[in-house]
């Protein structure tokens, strides 16, 4: 039982830092353009499909693939935020952009269903299906290169906001916009190149998902009410808490799955239910989030 | 304008709401929903008039506490599915059968008035992005229980009982009841929008704190709305479910389901009476007939691509751009009668309700 135990952990640590590639995108979104980008999701899967479809007709490696697929979901996600965020004032902003990016995700997942129709998918490689063995843990290569893959881009963000001067800009325009535009921030080129960033980093989270998980167009569904679970309980708008609460939201469902298979993404959801009852602004999350 | 000339303007719009133009195009209205039947008596008909009333007091019902109160639910499949599934348990478990089913119909918006407490106990607390996450985890959870539990009948759902009634004529019945349902649903929402409580919940959407400070009881008066709008959608689940004959856990908490309410009440104007209303006559036909004359993901795509045209074009709704409009013709360009609208039903996104709050 232990054994099973220490590699639920693991394995909730690999694939959480798989899921908070994708989250950290998603609050990086929320924290510079107030808007919860429910469009995240399909975004991992269109991702995944075109991962497959470099490779299954190019033959392109799934990692060399990448570096298509990542600037490709870039332009995807300026256009996306030029064309039908941008537009967008006013009182009714917050739920508008919500339900703006419900239909992207609609439309994109019609697409995907026209083009993939709703057979299951997966993406193979060598690296797919062997394992290695260490410590007496099974380890699929794919978890292991995923993750390092995870890490490194989330390394690549960090320098990125905290290292240069386009990230101060970001930052100034998540602490205040008002400020950062005083201060002479060119906040809607901050914005599309966000919502850019953001986009991108699910084209490398859709090829570790694709390569883990059989997927279909309606799999967004399942991948954004999870994202949301875990970028609400890290706090929204912060980055930190988006990658603690995704490695602990993945693990807590792996551990559970031990169990209870059926019910563990039960649990997910009821952690969050449960943790926001007692702390409303979730792990990291700043009191202003509250306001209205 | 002096401010005594707006208030009066106020009050006069206020209690002549509905006398006139108005009362008589609510009365044609009502008439041609209650012939429609006996003018087209084609089952083809009568199903997308079901559909249609189903649609028009769901989205009423959705509009009776996200659009007065500026919560924005994504989770009122869960009324809807529990209504759907409550009729279907207690008429299996009960060995109720044939017309007997319809008086289980209430019972469905107790449950959906149940589950709205605790629901909103939890998810009323944060606001927001915050509050419309919740409210997609909390449906995502009912979806799974309905799936995993062995009560609802897991993935293959449960079958509705069976009504002995003849192709041409079945549909009837059902459009009345929806008919009813979605007048109820209307005149619920008007009674509230010209109440105290309605102004309360309007106060909340424009300001909660500042309500707050002003003596509303903003936690009563969001789970009040809350609760009623989810007994109407659990009641209306329950008469979809009859009518359709069967439910799954993918179509009763379906998240097509709150995305097409949440459109049909934004394209008509949300926080309006009539405005969702509209919205799921265009809509949900509309949807019915892309789906029978397409396959789904064409459909999908439109409904989606409408969503983005609606609100880069209308923003605020086809109600409240609509009548900004012909007074702006009726007034011939002049300066209008700003104050008037701002307090006139049509315009909810003026701040005249927190001000009126104050006395």
């Amino acid at each position: 039982m232990a054994r099973e135990i220490y590699q639920a952990i693991v394995d909730g640590i690999l694939v959480g830092g798989v899921y908070a590639l994708m989250a950290v995108g998603l609050t990086l979104i929320f924290g510079v353009l107030d808007i919860i980008n429910i469009a995240q999701g399909i975004m991992v899967i269109l991702g995944a499909y075109l991962s497959y479809e470099l490779a299954a007709r190019l033959h392109i490696d799934l990692f060399l693939g990448l570096l298509i697929t990542v600037p490709a979901m870039f332009v995807i996600g300026v256009v996306i935020e030029w064309a039908f965020i941008r537009p967008l004032r006013g009182r009714e902003r917050v739920s508008m952009t919500l339900l703006v990016s419900y239909a992207v995700a609609l439309i994109i997942e019609g697409i995907l269903y026209e083009a993939f129709g709703a057979d299951d998918r997966q993406l193979n490689a060598s690296y797919v299906t062997s394992s290695v063995h260490v410590f007496g843990f099974y380890l699929p290569y794919i978890y292991l290169y995923g993750f390092a893959l995870a890490l490194a881009l989330v390394a690549a963000l960090y320098v990125l906001l905290y290292r240069t001067k386009f990230g101060r800009s970001v930052r100034a325009t998540m602490q205040d916009e008002t400020a950062a535009r005083l201060v002479g921030i060119n906040i809607s080129r901050v914005a599309a190149i966000t919502y850019g960033i953001g986009v991108a980093v699910t084209a490398a989270g859709g090829m570790v998902y694709g390569a883990t998980n059989a997927f279909t167009p309606n799999s967004g569904y399942d991948l954004i009410s999870r994202l949301l679970a875990i970028i609400i309980l890290g706090g929204l708008g912060s980055i930190g808490g988006a990658l603690v609460a995704s490695v602990f939201m993945l693990t807590l469902e792996s551990l559970v799955d031990i169990w209870q298979p059926n019910w563990a993404i039960v649990v997910f959801y009821a952690a969050l239910v449960l943790v926001l009852v007692i702390r409303p602004t979730g792990f990291f999350g700043r009191k202003a989030v509250r306001a209205q | 304008m002096s401010e005594d000339q707006r208030t009066s303007l106020t009050v006069l719009r206020r209690l002549g709401g509905l006398t006139g133009l108005r009362l008589a195009g609510v009365v044609v209205l009502l008439a041609l929903a209650l012939v429609f039947p006996v003018v087209d008596p084609s089952p083809v008909a009568t199903n997308y008039g079901v559909y249609a009333l189903i649609f028009v007091a769901v989205a009423s019902a959705w509009n009776i506490f996200s659009g007065f109160s500026g919560y924005i639910s994504l989770g009122h499949a869960v009324f809807f599915g529990s209504g759907a599934y409550t009729l279907g348990i207690t008429a299996r478990d009960w060995h109720v059968t044939g017309i007997g089913v319809f008086a289980l119909l209430p019972l469905s918006a107790v449950a959906g008035a149940l589950i709205a407490v605790p629901f909103g106990l939890i998810a009323l607390r944060v606001r927001r992005h915050t509050f419309i996450v919740i409210t997609i985890a909390v449906f995502f959870i009912f979806q799974l229980m309905a799936y995993n539990f062995s009560f609802t009948g897991g993935s293959a759902g449960l079958d509705a009982p069976f009504l002995p009634w003849g192709a041409q004529t079945y549909n009837n019945p059902f459009y009345y009841i929806a008919l009813a349902c979605a007048v109820g649903a209307i005149t619920l929402a008007w009674l509230i929008r010209r109440s105290r409580f309605g102004l309360q919940l309007r106060a909340i959407r424009d300001d909660e704190d500042r309500a707050s400070g002003l003596g509303v009881h903003a936690m009563r008066v969001k789970l009040t709305a809350f609760v009623l709008s989810g007994a109407i959608t659990g009641l209306v689940g329950a008469v979809w479910f009859f009518y359709l004959t069967q439910v799954q856990p993918p179509s009763g908490f379906d998240p097509l389901f709150d995305l097409s309410v949440v459109l049909m009440a934004f394209l008509g104007g949300l926080g309006t009476v009539s405005g969702p209303v509209l919205g799921a006559l265009i809509i949900e036909p509309g949807q019915l007939y892309l789906t029978a004359n397409t396959n789904g993901y064409i459909s999908e795509i439109l409904l989606g691509s409408l969503f983005l045209v609606a609100v880069l074009l209308v923003p605020r709704g086809i109600i409240p751009t609509g009548g900004e409009y012909i007074r702006r013709l009726t007034t011939r360009g002049r300066a209008a009668i700003p104050a008037a609208a701002s307090a006139a039903p049509q315009a909810p996104t003026e701040p005249a309700p927190v001000r009126e709050a104050q006395r």
